[in-house]
Parts: C-alpha cells; structure tokens; sequence
C-alpha cells in the first residue's frame, strides 16, 4: 500500500494533466476481477482496522478474562466462539487488524526505503560502493529471517517498533537486488544519456528517472512483502516474541489455540483463515497493480 | 587569440581514445572544429567516423570508462569548458610526460548543460523516459536550470514549449508511447530548447524517421533556430540534410577531419578523394538504373589506424607517400580546408564528380 500512494502522489503536481491518467490506472485496474476482489478486501480490513473501537469494545471484549466462557464454540453471542481465557475472537481478531496491517506496512516502508535508496546507489555508481552494499546485502541474506527478527528483539527489547524493525530488516536485501536490476538496465538507457545532456544531477537521475521506471516491480514486491511481514509478525507472536501478552494479534491468537487444538479447533482455524485471506488478497491486487500502471502496457 | 571570442564554440586537437581490453580505440585523433555563433557546421562520415563522440566530448558526456579524452581543448561561448594537454617535467634527470586535465566542476558543467548547450539525441524511441510524462521531462530541465521555479510554472512553460513545436499543450500530460515517431522527436527537440541555449548540437536528429517527417522535423529546427538565434552543430551521414541546412561542412573520416570549408566549398569544389567518393556513392537521380558506387573497402578498425593517411587504403589516387606519412591539414582558401598529400604536386585534381 504505501509504495501505490507513493505512485499516486506525484500525478498531484498537475492535477489538471493526470487526472485522465489516473483514471486510466483505475479503468485498467477494474480489468483486473481478481485484483478488485483483492483490493475489496484490504479496503474492508483498512475500514476494520480504522473503526475497530466503534465495531466492539476494546476493554470489555477483546482483552476481558471470562473464565466462566472459555472454549465456547461459534454460536450467536460469540459468531467465532472464545479462547482459552474466554475472550471473544472476532473482537480480538478486529482488534489484531490494527496491529498486524501497521506492523506489515511500516516494515515494508522501512525496509523499501533503506533497501530501494542502497540498490539505486549500488546499481547507479557500481564499482567499490556497489560492491560494498552488495556483500553486505549477501550477509543480511544469509543470516535465517526469523533467528535475525529473533535476535534483535532478544537484543532490544520487545516493543512494537522494535518488532516492525526486526521483521523488515530482513526484507532489505530483496529491495536492493530489485532496485539495483533495474537500475543497471535503466540507466544506460539513452534517455538517461538526454537527462544528463540537460544538466539533471546524479540525484534527479537517480530520484525520478530511475526509480519511477522501478516502480512495477517495486510494488509488486512490496505487497508480497506486507504479506510476508504479516506473516512473520505472526510467526514471532507464535513464538512469544512479538506483541505483549493481552494484545490481540493473529499469531498471537493462533499460537494461543495451539494446544487446545483437538478440543477447540476454532481458535486456530479463524486466525490462519484471517491470515491467509489478507495475504491472498495483497498478492491479488499487487499483481493488478503492475499490469494497471504499466504505461507502457497497452491494451 | 583575439579572434577566439567570436566563436561560439572552439574545438582544439581534441584526441579522444576508448581504453578497452581488446585495445585502444582511436575515436577521434586530432579534431578542430570552430563554429560561429547563429551558424550551422555540419559533421558528415560514415558510421564510427567519431562523430558522436565529439558531440560528447563537447559536453563532456563521454563515456569514461572507456573514454578518454587525451588531448584538446574546448572553449564553449569564451568558457573553458575542458582543457587536456601534455606538458613536458623535468623530474630529477629524467624527462616525463605528464597529462595535465583542467576542466569545468560537475556542477559547472550541469548548469551548462540543456542551458548554454543542447544536445539532441539520434532515437527519439529511446530518448524519452516511458513513464514520464512529456510535459514533466520538458519541465525538467527548465526547472533544473531555473531554481526556485514552481512546479506548475514550469509545466506551463513546458506546455508552451510543446506548442512551439507543433503538438497541442493539452498533450503534455501523455505519455512518450501516446505519441509518433516524428512528434517525439519535436518533443525531444522541446526538451532541448527549453532554456534557450546558444548552441545546439543535433546527433543524427532524423535517422530515425522516415523521409516525409524528416523534412517536417528539418523545418521545425531550422525556424527555432532563426528564432533563439542558435548555432547549429548538425552532426549526419545525409549529404542532403547538409545541403538543407547547414552553412558550414567538416567532413570526418576515421577521427579526423578531412575536408572543411562552407557548403559551396565542399559540394561545388570538392577537393579531398573521400568527399568525391561520398559524392559519387549517393544514387544518380538522372539516371536510375545506374548501379551505386560506393567508395571499394571499410572503414580501417580503428584500434589499428594505418601509418599514413586513413582513407589511403580505400583512395584511387593513393600513392606511396600517402600509405606512410600523415596528410597535414592545408588551407586552400579562406574557408577550405583539407587534408591530403596528393595537393603536394601542384598538378593534381581530382577525376570529377558524375555529372548529376
């Protein structure tokens, strides 16, 4: 989500000239079934995730022990039965969406923008600097993502941003290798030869030409991305390192169901299914939005 | 020296080589070029004559690695832009060459280029960003070169500029791939004189198009240029766009310049072999079945230029002295200047163009 705003900012300059533009995106985008139903999805999430205090109680509902009503299976006063402790699970998973849609996209914008500006330079100027930040980005690789994740929270502490840190960082090296593909074959492309033959800096090479012509596989990457982070964000709640115990987080909720599983099947399936659905729909609708901003895709 | 000033561009001995593993490529060995300013000097040869690269050079554009410059001098409207020679230092008893390289700072240099100088590119399939749109591309460079500009003021003037050369404003928010081969190159045209420059330099502007847009696109170049009251470097492999355009001609074979001199010079009294075999190699419109006479052979590799002059191996009128000694460059009028050994025999002409 945050690399698509990042494409929808720049036609603000002139308004007037790009509307048509966007509204083309739009047209090719809503080709795209699949990509809409995607982005349906994360709009309801978004909407969940904004208004989750008016749709149940934080107090009451998500985070209240109610011993007397552990285990309850589905029925109508709780549409998804409760945990072990009582607790309602659609209120807890409600109230997980704010943490695990935050926690997703601050890591990727973390590491989009620290992996994209280190590929863009490696690509751009090659030779020692390149060489540099790629063998760096080969240590970071080589190190297993989630014992990294959970070194660094072992290591400092456990808070959210920490965590956001600790599960984008890993991310880093994919960035660099995109940004710095592309960036290889842009930039000895003859148009950057004309921006150079008009004076343009090595900045402004680098900030518009190269990285707006990143862009498709930039996004692509980042909404697999958001649903990886996702993912290990869950992972790290699963292992007990990710957020604080009354918190509701979907891997929290699932790792808390995991011993009642035989008897309480419930507090596991819907959090994965909840998992599941929100990355399914990111990938969908990252895939449309690569066809839909490719102006060079004619159709 | 006095004289220098008058000159919007003045090109020394420039010495261009291309340092790669296979061998030292001499792109342009030795080259003058002195260009008025509101003139038009044309730069004719065949492909890898090093034409290119002199327009690069000018702007400092040359691709380094491999490029570099090993000698020259390039003074760009009484700025000098780029100064390499050779000096010789004593160093305790040994005598050394040393290479001295005195040159404009990067920013210097951006600021003169798209503003004191344009250049515009040989594809316009490939000169233009695809995912910018035209208007943002033309903005750019005025906003580089202006700083503090609003960002709408320069789409404005970019929309201007676009009119300028024929294409609607309203398109300034498309895309390069919305537009036709001859629009994008008026588009790159736009880009190149946004901020006015005194000097344009134009790389085979209309190779990439067809026939019917070339004239369109000549046309175009040849009123702004009256217009903001340029100077011309129209660097081509068309006799005929010479002809069209430009006032001046420096014909370069192999790095060098073989024949210069005003487009009478050159066309009407021809006088260096390789020029006559130019001439001689374009089709004959009075006679169309005629077979086309290209000049015999190719270009010598240039990491192995021949000792004597270049165009020998391939000249009908070389004789031993040309295989082995370097043509000095002769003035033999005013204007005209050539070089080739042959005029040392005060006797020698050429055989004669076909009459057209």
């Amino acid at each position: 989500m945050s690399s698509a705003q990042a494409v929808i900012e720049t036609p603000e300059l002139e308004k007037m000239e790009k509307t048509s533009q966007i509204r083309e995106v739009w047209r090719r985008f809503c080709q795209n079934k699949m990509a809409l139903a995607g982005l349906v999805v994360i709009i309801l999430l978004i909407l969940v995730a904004i208004f989750a205090d008016v749709l149940v109680d934080y107090d009451t509902m998500a985070i209240k022990i109610d011993l007397p009503n552990r285990f309850q299976k589905p029925s109508e006063a709780h549409w998804l039965g409760t945990d072990e402790l009582g607790r309602d699970i659609l209120a807890r998973l409600i109230h997980g969406t704010r943490i695990s849609l935050s926690v997703g996209v601050i890591a990727v914008s973390f590491s989009l923008l620290i992996g994209g500006t280190l590929g863009a330079i490696a690509g751009f100027y090659g030779g020692k600097v390149e060489n540099l930040i790629m063998r760096l980005s080969d240590i970071l690789q080589a190190i297993p993502h989630l014992l990294l994740a959970i070194t660094i929270v072992s290591a400092f502490g456990q808070s959210m941003p920490i965590l956001m840190i600790a599960v984008g960082i890993s991310s880093i090296p994919a960035y660099i290798r995109i940004v710095r593909a592309s960036t290889l074959t842009i930039k000895d492309q003859e148009y950057i030869e004309a921006a150079r033959a008009i004076g343009a800096t090595d900045r402004l090479i680098i900030a518009h030409h190269i990285i707006n012509n990143c862009m498709a596989p930039i996004i692509v990457e980042a909404t697999l991305r958001i649903a990886a982070a996702i993912l290990s964000t869950s992972s790290m709640s699963f292992l007990g390192l990710g957020v604080k115990a009354p918190t509701p987080e979907w891997g929290a909720i699932m790792s808390g169901g995991r011993s009642y599983l035989r008897d309480a099947w419930h507090i596991t399936l819907f959090p994965g299914l909840t998992i599941m659905v929100t990355i399914l729909a990111l990938n969908l609708m990252g895939d449309g939005l690569r066809d839909a901003l490719d102006p060079k895709l004619k159709r | 020296m006095e004289q220098k000033e008058e000159y919007i561009l003045n090109v020394e001995n420039l010495v261009v080589d291309y340092v790669t593993n296979d061998g030292v490529v001499h792109a342009v060995s030795g080259v003058d070029i002195r260009l008025k300013p509101q003139k038009t000097l044309g730069l004719v040869g065949e492909t890898g004559a090093g034409k290119t690269t002199t327009a690069r050079a000018i702007l400092d554009l040359v691709p380094d690695p491999p490029g570099v410059i090993q000698q020259g001098k390039i003074v760009l409207d009484g700025k000098r832009i780029l100064e390499v020679k050779t000096e010789e230092v004593t160093q305790g008893s040994q005598k050394k060459m040393v290479k001295k390289r005195e040159s404009l700072s990067s920013k210097e240099m951006q600021e003169i280029r798209g503003n004191l100088v344009s250049m515009i590119f040989q594809d316009p399939m490939t000169s233009l960003n695809p995912v910018l749109t035209v208007g943002e591309q033309i903005a750019e460079v005025i906003a580089v070169h202006h700083q503090g500009m609003k960002k709408k003021e320069a789409f404005q003037r970019a929309q201007e500029m676009l009119e300028l050369v024929g294409i609607p404003g309203e398109r300034a928010g498309e895309y390069p791939h919305q537009f036709s081969g001859g629009m994008k190159q008026r588009v790159v045209i736009a880009i190149a004189l946004a901020c006015s420059p005194k000097l344009l330099i134009a790389d085979e502007p209309t190779t990439a198009l067809d026939v019917t847009i070339q004239a369109q696109v000549l046309d175009i170049m040849k009123s702004l240029q009256k217009q903001y009251n340029m100077a011309m470097l129209m660097i081509t492999h068309d006799l005929g766009i010479v002809a069209e355009v430009c006032d001046e001609v420096s014909v370069m074979y192999a790095g060098s310049i073989v024949e210069h001199g005003t487009l009478e010079d050159v066309f009407e009294r021809t006088m260096h072999p390789y020029t006559e075999g130019l001439f001689n190699s374009l089709p004959n419109i009075h006679d169309r079945k005629a077979m086309l006479k290209p000049i015999p052979g190719l270009m010598p590799n240039p990491t192995d230029l021949p000792p004597g002059c270049a165009f020998a191996p391939r000249c009908s009128y070389a004789c031993e002295r040309c295989r082995t000694e370097k043509p000095q460059p002769r003035w033999v009028s005013d204007t005209h200047l050539i070089a080739c050994s042959a005029y040392d025999d005060p006797g020698f002409a050429l055989k004669g163009r076909d009459e057209r």
